[in-house]
């Protein structure tokens, strides 16, 4: 087995005097794409950020490529080559969409994303490049903060509900070019509401349940009842 | 033809009134940190001017390469130092830390500099005037007092929407988690955005000196004339800080050409009225 690029060992965070995750471990192997399901409130979303740096963690909780980072500023994270696309998307209102996407690989990590790659993923950005970023529809708000997370050149992206608030063929979309997206060996970490949308994706998931992982393994290898129950926390029928 | 006067050199002491106003204005914008300390920081910039000069002879003006760059450092490392520890949810421990610092800085300028009055001295342009029309006099240094305030702010809004630096100090201001996540160290822009600051401070302070005499206790007087401006412009709106020190200063030439005393009387009531009726101010910035 190749050496982790990420491991994550018995993660426990905390936002004030509440627990949301109670020792949760994962390994993601380069270029593997990994989706995280789970009910509201479960941590998935804690998980991400807690990656990111922008929830604390002991140091010795998370690994990149071997190195502990766990707590790190999520400005030196992101420096490693680990992305965001926020749940919500959380573009900045007072810039432009040029802006967003140049701040977006402003910390200048080379590789194959530029403003002129992102415009040709996403050629609607190009045409709407002066607008104010809140003035677009909520897809290509969306595509503005794929493509901000891009511009940083991650070896790994993390993907929070890429399909929250937007119309089901926008979603179906904005999937479609997801193995483009990643295309050049991108490793990927994918929270979904859309549990049959995120397994069909992805080579591995991690279902969580209150703050504990209830189920991993392949896709396949579970019936939807089995993974059904891990997400609500029934028993298995 | 005393009322087009008064309202003239109105206009142009405004340009005084507007680079007091740009700093706070600049740091209310990209990190809400209402700094009670600003009028002393100009008057301890007119005071670092007055070292500089007398220690090397150099022309009031010309002292700015010096006294411009020292600022700035100063105000990086206050920030990182001091006020990047206050900042956070609640915003009164930044209003009363920067409180702090003003106690301090007049006290220690006092202790220093004495409470004697001081003046800079730029020589004969201080006294240089021409005759706009018949009956109108325009001094040189208030006429290049306002058109270097035309500058600054001209300036500030090259920074805030040309640069990289500018869009750092909007991305923090919008949303500082997501900043952290474009590699953003947002305590060193909240330094950069003082440094900014307090090199406009500079500025400032050596107009102030040269226009007037100053002492240790002066500084909180420009600090209710900066807000003032401010707020009859708008917050977050740069052009805006320049118009109210304008409408500042105009005011405050009516009331003075009715009666000296009324001076700061008059520019008070201007800034109560637009409180009253506009307080968002006259130009309040277009929300997007």
């Amino acid at each position: 087995m190749p050496e982790a690029l990420l491991e994550v060992r018995d993660l426990k965070a905390f936002y004030g005097d509440f627990q949301a995750l109670h020792g949760v471990s994962l390994a993601l192997r380069p270029g593997e794409m990994l989706a995280l399901i789970g009910a509201n409130g479960a941590g998935k979303t804690t998980l991400l950020k807690t990656i990111c740096g922008l929830v604390a963690a002991p140091r010795e909780t998370i690994r990149w490529k071997g190195e502990a980072i766990g707590g790190l500023p999520a400005n030196d994270i992101v420096k490693r080559g680990i992305a965001l696309v926020p749940e919500g998307r959380r573009l900045f209102p007072s810039l432009s969409v040029e802006e967003n996407l140049i701040l977006g690989g402003a910390m200048g990590r080379s590789g194959p994303w530029t403003l002129a790659a992102v415009y040709a993923m996403f050629p609607v950005l190009k045409e709407k490049r002066h607008a104010p970023s809140t003035s677009l529809s909520g897809g290509q708000q969306q595509m503005v903060a794929i493509g901000r997370a891009l511009m940083s050149n991650p070896e790994l992206i993390l993907l929070d509900e890429l399909s929250l608030g937007l119309a089901p063929i926008v979603t179906r979309d904005i999937y479609a070019m997801l193995p483009d997206i990643l295309g050049h060996g991108m490793s990927a970490i994918l929270v979904e509401q859309d549990v049959t949308r995120a397994l069909a994706v992805s080579q591995h998931f991690i279902c969580l349940q209150e703050g504990r992982v209830s189920l991993e393994g392949q896709p396949a290898a579970f019936t939807r009842e089995r993974i059904s129950a891990a997400y609500f926390g029934t028993a298995p029928t | 033809m005393n009322w087009v006067n008064a309202i003239v050199q109105g206009i142009l002491v405004g340009g005084l009134y507007a680079l007091f106003a740009a700093g706070l204005s600049l740091i209310f914008g990209v990190m809400r940190l209402v700094n009670i300390a600003h009028g002393d920081l100009i008057i301890l910039a007119a005071y670092v001017a007055l070292v500089v000069v007398q220690l090397t002879g150099l022309h009031p003006l010309a002292s700015l390469i010096a006294v411009v760059p020292l600022m700035a450092a100063f105000g990086y490392a206050l920030q990182r130092g001091i006020l990047n520890r206050t900042l956070g949810k609640d915003i009164l421990p930044p209003l009363l830390v920067t409180f702090g610092l003003s106690v301090i800085l007049q006290n220690g300028l006092l202790q220093v500099f004495t409470a004697d009055s001081r003046k800079l001295n730029a020589g004969a342009m201080e006294t240089m005037s021409f005759n706009a029309v018949a009956g109108i006099n325009i001094g040189l240094m208030p006429l290049l007092m306002f058109l270097t305030a035309v500058a600054v702010i001209a300036g500030l809004q090259f920074v805030f929407y040309r640069t990289a630096m500018g869009r750092a100090f909007r991305a923090v201001s919008d949303d500082k988690e997501t900043a952290r996540l474009m590699g953003l160290d947002n305590d060193k822009v909240y330094a950069a955005a003082m440094a900014l600051c307090l090199s406009v401070v500079a500025i400032a302070g050596i107009f102030l000196a040269i226009r007037s005499n100053f002492d240790p206790a002066l500084g909180p007087g420009r600090l209710i004339f900066g807000f003032e401006a401010v707020i009859i412009g708008g917050l977050g709106n740069l052009w805006g800080t320049l118009a109210g020190g304008v409408i500042l200063g105009v005011a405050q030439g009516i009331g003075a050409q009715i009666d000296p005393g009324w001076q700061l009387l008059a520019g008070h009531l201007a800034f109560l009225l637009v409180l009253a009726f506009r307080p968002k101010g006259l130009f309040p910035r277009i929300e997007g």
